[in-house]
């Protein structure tokens, strides 16, 4: 039922007004032509006044835009360019007529002013530049909810051994054989990075095995929000293994926003605690290798996991096993193996598929399309539609 | 005790480290300088956007970046600053990164003295504001609201060179300094895409290949990536002066020569060591 | 009950930031949700710095493991914090200088230190072991000859075989990477959004 809103949404599009467009030609004047128009895909309040200049009138010493104040009176709204352009009038009143003209002043003393143009601002209810993504998105929401229900409905789905999360139990059962503690960095950034939140949902199944496990897991974090969600998830997922009395909430710190103060902090951990396994999952940026190359140091077992695609050779080269781009976003369903999950990303490998063929069809009509105009047209219909403004 | 080859496959690495340290030392105190040969790509691609632009276009210049990264970028800033002055093109400077303001000031003031610009004339430092890729949106429909005041507390309203900039679309190109997040990908999103503003970027030598993609699609214009895209701006921007100052990315690109024929030659010997080792096995079986 | 309200939110939260993307109209409520976003960062940086003080003093005063570190971690906070608050942060103070030549500097340094991994890391991790190794190894001498004057002096041509490395197949290959994490963000972001995800909140069903 949820993709009604997008689909009325698109709906809405086909019925969206376009706004008022006006324009008027200078004659003698130097402003040649005005022209004012709602702005586009902005959410009201705004007039675009675009203008041209003439070639034969004598160049003015300045040129005034102004308004029309409701008493009557000419306002300024800012001095322009004596060449062709553009300008977003601002903060106005949805629904209200305003009433624009360019004054050109020569000596100080105004000369013949320019036609008066007024448009009406308006709110837009779809943004033009998007109703391409918005149908892609869309239909990529269809597929993920369908093979979800899909899993739902016990439907068998296969997902194809990834060895870095097949590694996690492993680890941390080799943490408590040692006797040492579990590190798990969440990455640099904060909560609004879909990599520290895929890296969360991690945390709490990684959590749930040392609690089971009864290891120490340590979570320094580089953002104070991520340090509140951390310790909340971790102390969800001690409580769910009925194992309360393990959680400690000083283990999960807060180290310092500073990039690479965090790095020198995690780092000091890693020599002072021994940790013997080393979970490295999240955003992370120049600090990858030194944090990864510090662990090794120590002789942990390592598993990283990163969209970053410059960070991902730095933990291929220094780590046990990596999750390179979406295996990260899979480790949830993978851990889990929850039907639901599982279902979700038997839509996503779809919807990477339709991408694939889209692709491969736009690459080949833009190659043909070199020579074959129908085969152009093709090709610049995928580009709009992929296309985001 | 293995074999002489055995033990090169486990050097230690604090023998790697100071080899390494003294393939960076000795060349920069040598004072080595290695001539940088110039060849087509995104270095190039960034010079000839540069310089296809009309004298008195406006640039927005912003340094992304802080101390941390500042011997890969702060070469960039003081290349490109004095390209765009010395064509006359007007520079309108900013920050995502709070650092980076000062760091773009030193750069503009500096090549501002040498060649005789004036502030508020010819360049503005507008500062810093937090707020990334949602500042950039912001920046796109109302510049001065973002930044009422410049670095120095002046009003934007009564500084000559913004007076006919008011959003993202007045600039001519934009030109992000950028170590990370916020940096030029949020630039490319937030405003290259939506504004069709023409967009060129410099970044640490890490990061460079993860923007491959946006000059492929023409997203980015050009790019300057690490010491070696800095060395290449500072030996274009050189072209054809008589006398210019000098930068500090040609002398870098020495000792990285030297520090990258080590790291082969480390790998040339873990390599003989592994293959020995391979050989020996074999032999076993 | 206990799940409830915070899956309602992520799920208003959520449509309401795709909504905004789409719809000009709903704009205001996006950047409002931004600016909450926002407000409660900056509180958190409270309980960040509270939960920093709390950790090291607890340690002193237990002699906890490494206690000895924690004296200078509370000097060096408590120095930056009142400089800052009671001199300010313009050019000249104290804080300003604490920045400039000591923070700066030693960021720096980490950031240097990324020169003595890469070199470990390279001479461990290149091992021609299979023609894909192989592969890889001989594409890593070409960039990084290429990537410094003694490449061109070697052979001109190595600095253009370094670019289309970079070019061709460095790009197809980050490419990849982009769209598939793409499609994960995508279906991660659903998951939350609709609550099929929970296991954050320590509900897994």
């Amino acid at each position: 039922m949820l993709f009604v809103l997008p689909l009325l949404v698109f709906t809405g599009a086909i019925f969206a007004q376009s706004g008022d467009i006006a324009s008027g030609d200078g004659g003698d004047c130097f402003i040649l032509s005005l022209t004012a128009e709602d702005a586009p895909n902005d959410a009201g309040g705004g007039i675009d006044l675009e203008w041209t200049v003439s070639a034969h009138v004598t160049e003015p010493d300045s040129i005034v835009l102004e308004r029309l104040d409701e008493d009557g009176a000419w306002s300024s709204i800012g001095t322009i360019l004596p060449v062709d352009g553009s300008r977003t009038d601002e903060k106005l009143s949805n629904g209200l007529e305003y009433t624009y003209r360019a004054v050109s002043f020569y000596g100080g003393i105004p000369g013949t002013p320019s036609v008066e143009v007024s448009a009406v601002p308006a709110r837009q209810w779809i943004h033009k530049g998007r109703i391409g993504m918005l149908i892609l998105l869309t239909l990529i929401s269809l597929v993920i909810f369908y093979f979800i229900e899909q899993g739902k409905r016990g439907k068998d789905l296969y997902i194809r051994r990834i060895a870095g999360l097949t590694a996690v139990e492993d680890a941390v059962g080799r943490a408590t054989e040692m006797g040492r503690p579990v590190l798990y960095i969440p990455g640099i950034m904060d909560m609004d990075d879909i990599q520290t939140i895929a890296s969360m949902v991690i945390l709490g199944r990684v959590a749930m095995k040392t609690a089971e496990y009864g290891s120490s897991l340590l979570v320094p974090t580089c953002r104070a929000v991520v340090m509140s969600v951390a310790q909340e998830t971790v102390k969800e997922s001690y409580l769910q293994m009925g194992r309360p009395d393990a959680y400690q909430k000083g283990n999960i710190n807060y180290i310092t926003d500073d990039q690479f103060g965090y790095a020198a902090g995690v780092d000091g951990i890693m020599i002072r605690q021994k940790p013997a396994a080393i979970f490295m999952l999240g955003t992370f940026y120049a600090e990858s290798l030194i944090l990864a190359e510090t662990g090794r140091s120590v002789g942990a077992i390592q598993i990283a996991g990163t969209a970053m695609p410059s960070q991902i050779p730095f933990f291929i080269a220094a780590c046990d096993y990596t999750l390179i781009g979406e295996e990260l976003f899979a480790a949830s369903a993978y851990l889990s193996k929850e039907p639901k999950l599982l279902g979700s990303l038997r839509g996503q490998d779809v919807a990477k598929l339709f991408f694939m063929i889209v692709i491969v069809i736009g690459v080949l009509a833009a190659t043909i399309g070199e020579s074959w105009e129908p085969a152009a047209r093709v090709a610049d219909f995928f580009k709009t539609i992929t296309s985001v403004r | 005790m293995g074999t002489f080859t055995e033990k090169l496959g486990s050097i230690d690495r604090r023998v790697i480290f100071t080899v390494i340290a003294l393939s960076v030392v000795v060349p920069l105190a040598a004072r080595l300088n290695l001539p940088i040969p110039i060849t087509p790509g995104p270095s190039t691609d960034m010079f000839d956007a540069v310089e296809a632009l009309p004298t008195g276009s406006i640039v927005l210049l912003s340094f992304d970046y802080d101390p941390s990264t500042m011997p890969e970028l702060q070469p960039m800033a003081f290349a490109i600053t004095q390209h765009l002055m010395r064509k006359d093109i007007k520079i309108v400077s900013m920050a995502l990164w709070p650092m980076g303001v000062s760091l773009g000031n030193e750069a503009l003031t500096s090549v501002s003295d040498s060649l005789g610009r004036e502030e508020y004339v010819d360049w503005v430092n507008l500062g810093y504001k937090t707020g990334g890729g949602v500042l950039i949106v912001r920046m796109g429909s109302n510049i001065k609201s973002v930044f009422p005041e410049d670095y120095n507390g002046n009003s934007v309203d009564d500084i000559p060179i913004m007076e006919h900039i008011n959003k993202l679309g007045d600039f001519d190109m934009l030109i992000s300094l950028s170590a990370g997040d916020p940096g030029v990908p949020a630039w490319i999103m937030m405003a290259g895409d939506r504004y069709d503003i023409p967009i060129g970027g410099g970044c640490t030598a890490v990061s460079a290949p993860q923007f491959y993609p946006y000059l492929g699609t023409g997203q980015l214009i050009g790019l300057l990536g690490g010491l070696k895209g800095a060395a290449d701006y500072e030996t274009l921007v050189r072209i054809g002066q008589d006398d210019p100052p000098p930068g500090t990315a040609i002398p870098g690109m020495a000792a990285q020569s030297v520090a990258h024929l080590v790291i082969m030659l480390f790998i040339i010997l873990g390599n003989i060591s592994y293959l020995a080792g391979k050989k020996k096995k074999g032999g076993v079986k | 009950m206990r799940l409830f309200v915070p899956l309602t939110i992520t799920f208003v939260a959520g449509i309401i930031m795709i909504l905004q993307f789409f719809v000009p109209a709903t704009q205001s409520m996006g950047e409002s949700l931004q600016e909450w976003y926002m407000i409660v960062a900056s509180f958190a940086i409270f309980i960040g710095a509270a939960n920093l003080l709390q950790v090291h003093v607890h340690r002193i005063r237990f002699k906890g493991r490494n206690w000895k570190y924690s004296p200078v971690t509370i000097v060096g906070f408590s120095a930056m914090i009142l400089t800052g608050l009671i001199l300010g942060i313009e050019k000249g103070t104290p804080f300003n200088f604490l920045f400039l030549e000591m923070v700066a500097p030693m960021s720096a340094t980490m950031f240097s230190l990324l020169a003595f991994f890469v070199a470990s890391a390279a001479f461990r991790a290149f091992r021609a072991s299979n023609w894909r190794a192989t592969l890889l190894l001989i594409s890593a001498f070409v960039v990084m000859l290429g990537r410094v004057p003694i490449g061109a002096m070697i052979w001109p041509r190595i600095p253009l075989i370094s670019e289309w490395i970079m070019q061709v197949p460095n790009l197809a290959g980050q490419r990849a990477v982009m769209i598939g994490a793409a499609m994960g963000m995508v279906a991660t972001s659903l998951r939350m959004i609709f609550g099929i995800e929970r296991s954050y909140l320590g509900g897994a069903d």
